[in-house]
């Protein structure tokens, strides 16, 4: 609180009086308003019956622990192996995607900021940054007529000898595992770039004169170096994965539920308001106690990856 | 082990821009070699040519007779200390040291050991787990020559390590840098556009402007026998005074200049035609204020201002409209000539000074 009051006292000197109460109430109303407040009535929600509307207030208008209890158990006795299993695999997908754009975005980063130059540079900033002027659906949809049975790619593979008989990429998720990762690559490439950005060439000239190799001036001089930016990155694309919705319901294959899609049905299908919370707030959970778990292994702090 | 490096007419170009022309010198196994030259005369191109992060376009680096054409930065025999020193700053003091060895693949123990060692000879025993920003500036410089004798070069090359000190770490840095290359015994090439360090640590200097090398020589030679106009005026301050040439005889050239005629030395031995348009060089310190004995090269000048600084006296004269500079050690005398003092008579030997003519080293090879 003494910290808040001396960054504000300090911004009312420099800036003046208005500058500081604009940036004061413009962060309060994003903190309170748009976070904290309709995290806390969801929460709430999710404790709550799914009620008629004449017995809002009444006497059956308590707490209670059902929507979770539902979750863990379902109707019956025994686990809810069903919805567990697809959190689970919600989860590994969403790590899978990240692991996936780390690989793909770490070279790219790395080579715009210490390879690319000039109009090479502004060029593969432009064909990064385009795609995404498309919005998320129709991109989503392009994935699809891309990987189809009769799509971009299986007419190639076809016709260049790979396989004969269409391969189903919907089915196997080969295109929802695309989809995801090409949304999220911008995120992370930045998010590296920022990082890798500030590593001074001489250290890698100076790996390179003491006999590395390359792999090792990466591991040793680029990567520690990358390292909050790769952690920021894939927080940020691990948390919209698992919680993309669109993505997977147009790309996912018939078999797989992503656990958004639950949450969703809970909502719209079911109207179930109460249990579709309490669900959203066991994912939020759950995928920040994964992130904490996480930067706890790879010995992240959370002010490296705010910087 | 030393290694000699030889430059066999080495260029180098970037498109049609010439960093180095046609650079052509060999330097000895356990010699301090610098090159010395302003910013953006090809020196350090030319460092990094030697240590394979340039190619030469035209000619052959050769390192301890091999030819290092496609040999990579990281299987040369060489060590690049870089002007901003470029130490790890994730890695610790001595992780930085012992990178070298852990690129071989020595054991973590034995890593350990020789940075220990290493952190001994550059006095700074028991820093090893510090990390890089924890250190002083000199420090760190003790540390980036630690880092690059662990890799056990037989050549270590400087490009400029010093700047980025303040002046007295800098004449410090000087002395040890000498010591460390005469304790390890390695050849030590160096660059810098310091004349005052070239000329304190080096055996021999070469001496580089725009992309040329304009004269090599042990750093008395090239104080005082510069071959061309551009090494006699950035190598050390310096009077120049043009002239006309009237006769010569054996290397000792008369001119007639503004101030009377004067003789001196004929730089790089050159014969000049009667009539020739020259300069004559003379060092501060070489101009002396003359008594009324016969002495050659007299000639009278005004004093427009002096500074003292102790030690050593400024004057600065004019004459015949030319200025000029003499230096001399205080004497102790009170009664030491100063502004107003009316014209004095000033002289020097023609031995100290140097005739040559206008142009560059290249005009004059064409």
């Amino acid at each position: 609180m003494t910290a808040l009051r001396r960054i504000f006292s300090e911004m009312t000197s420099r800036h003046g009086l208005g500058v500081a109460l604009f940036v004061a109430g413009a962060v309060l109303f994003w903190v309170l308003v748009l976070v904290v407040l309709p995290q806390i009535a969801m929460l709430d929600y999710s404790f709550r019956h799914n009620l008629p509307r004449a017995e809002l207030g009444g006497p059956r208008d308590a707490h209670t622990l059902a929507n979770y209890r539902y979750f863990l158990f379902g109707n019956g006795a025994g686990f809810n192996t069903l919805d567990m299993g697809v959190l689970l695999k919600t989860l590994a997908a969403a790590v899978f995607v990240t692991l996936l754009d780390i690989l793909i975005c770490y070279p790219i980063a790395f080579i715009l900021a210490h390879s690319a130059s000039g109009v090479g540079l502004r060029l593969m900033v432009i064909g990064l940054i385009v795609p995404f002027w498309i919005n998320e659906i129709l991109r989503a949809f392009a994935f699809r007529v891309l990987f189809g049975a009769t799509g971009v790619i299986n007419g190639i593979g076809q016709a260049l000898g790979f396989w004969s008989t269409p391969v189903d990429f919907v089915r196997a998720d080969v295109a929802l595992y695309a989809g995801l990762a090409y949304a999220y690559v911008l995120l992370m490439v930045f998010s590296i770039y920022n990082a890798v950005e500030t590593l001074d060439r001489n250290q890698i000239e100076a790996a390179r004169d003491m006999g590395a190799s390359w792999w090792r001036v990466h591991w040793r001089v680029v990567l520690p170096i990358a390292k909050p930016g790769i952690a920021s990155g894939a927080t940020m694309v691990f948390m919209l994965t698992a919680g993309a919705l669109a993505a997977p319901q147009i790309l996912g294959g018939p078999s797989n539920l992503w656990f958004t899609q639950l949450i969703y049905q809970w909502f719209n299908d079911a109207g179930d308001w109460q249990r579709g919370s309490a669900y959203a707030t066991i994912l939020l959970v759950v995928c920040l106690v994964f992130v904490f778990l996480m930067m706890r292994v790879f010995r992240v702090s959370i002010a490296a990856i705010g910087r | 082990m030393t290694k000699d490096v030889v430059l066999d007419h080495v260029s180098i170009r970037f498109g049609s821009y010439t960093a180095v022309d046609n650079a052509h010198l060999s330097i000895q196994g356990g010699e301090f070699f610098s090159f010395l030259g302003p910013s953006g005369c090809g020196k350090t191109t030319l460092l990094r040519c030697i240590s394979g992060f340039v190619q030469p376009t035209e000619g052959r680096v050769l390192i301890g007779g091999q030819d290092m054409r496609n040999v990579g930065p990281n299987k040369r025999p060489t060590a690049l200390i870089f002007q901003n020193l470029a130490l790890f700053p994730l890695l610790s003091v001595a992780e930085n040291i012992a990178f070298p060895l852990e690129v071989r693949g020595v054991s973590r123990k034995n890593r350990r050991r020789r940075a220990d060692e290493l952190l001994e000879m550059i006095a700074l025993p028991g820093t090893g787990d510090k990390k890089v920003h924890e250190l002083s500036g000199g420090q760190r410089q003790r540390v980036a020559i630690a880092r690059a004798l662990a890799a056990d070069p037989d050549i270590l090359l400087l490009d400029e390590p010093l700047s980025a000190l303040d002046l007295k770490l800098r004449q410090h840095m000087r002395t040890e840098l000498r010591a460390i290359q005469q304790r390890v015994g390695l050849t030590f090439i160096y660059i810098t556009h310091d004349q005052g360090e070239a000329l304190t640590m080096s055996d021999r200097v070469a001496v580089m402007n725009a992309g040329v090398i304009e004269q090599v020589g042990d750093p008395k030679t090239i104080y005082n026998r510069p071959r061309t106009p551009f090494v006699a005026s950035f190598v050390g301050e310096t009077n120049r005074i043009p002239g006309e040439v009237v006769s010569q005889h054996g290397t000792t050239v008369t001119l007639s200049t503004p101030v009377g005629p004067l003789a001196g030395q004929s730089g790089g031995g050159r014969d000049h035609a009667p009539g020739a348009a020259c300069q004559l060089f003379i060092r501060p310190e070489q101009l002396v204020v003359a008594g009324d004995g016969a002495s050659p090269n007299r000639f009278a000048a005004d004093c427009t201002a002096e500074e003292f600084e102790g030690s050593v006296q400024t004057l600065h004269l004019k004459a015949a409209g030319l200025p000029l500079r003499l230096c001399r050690m205080n004497a102790g005398n009170v009664a030491v000539a100063g502004p107003g003092a009316g014209a004095l008579t000033l002289s020097f030997d023609p031995e100290a000074a140097i005739v040559l003519p206008y142009g560059t080293e290249a005009d004059a090879a064409a």
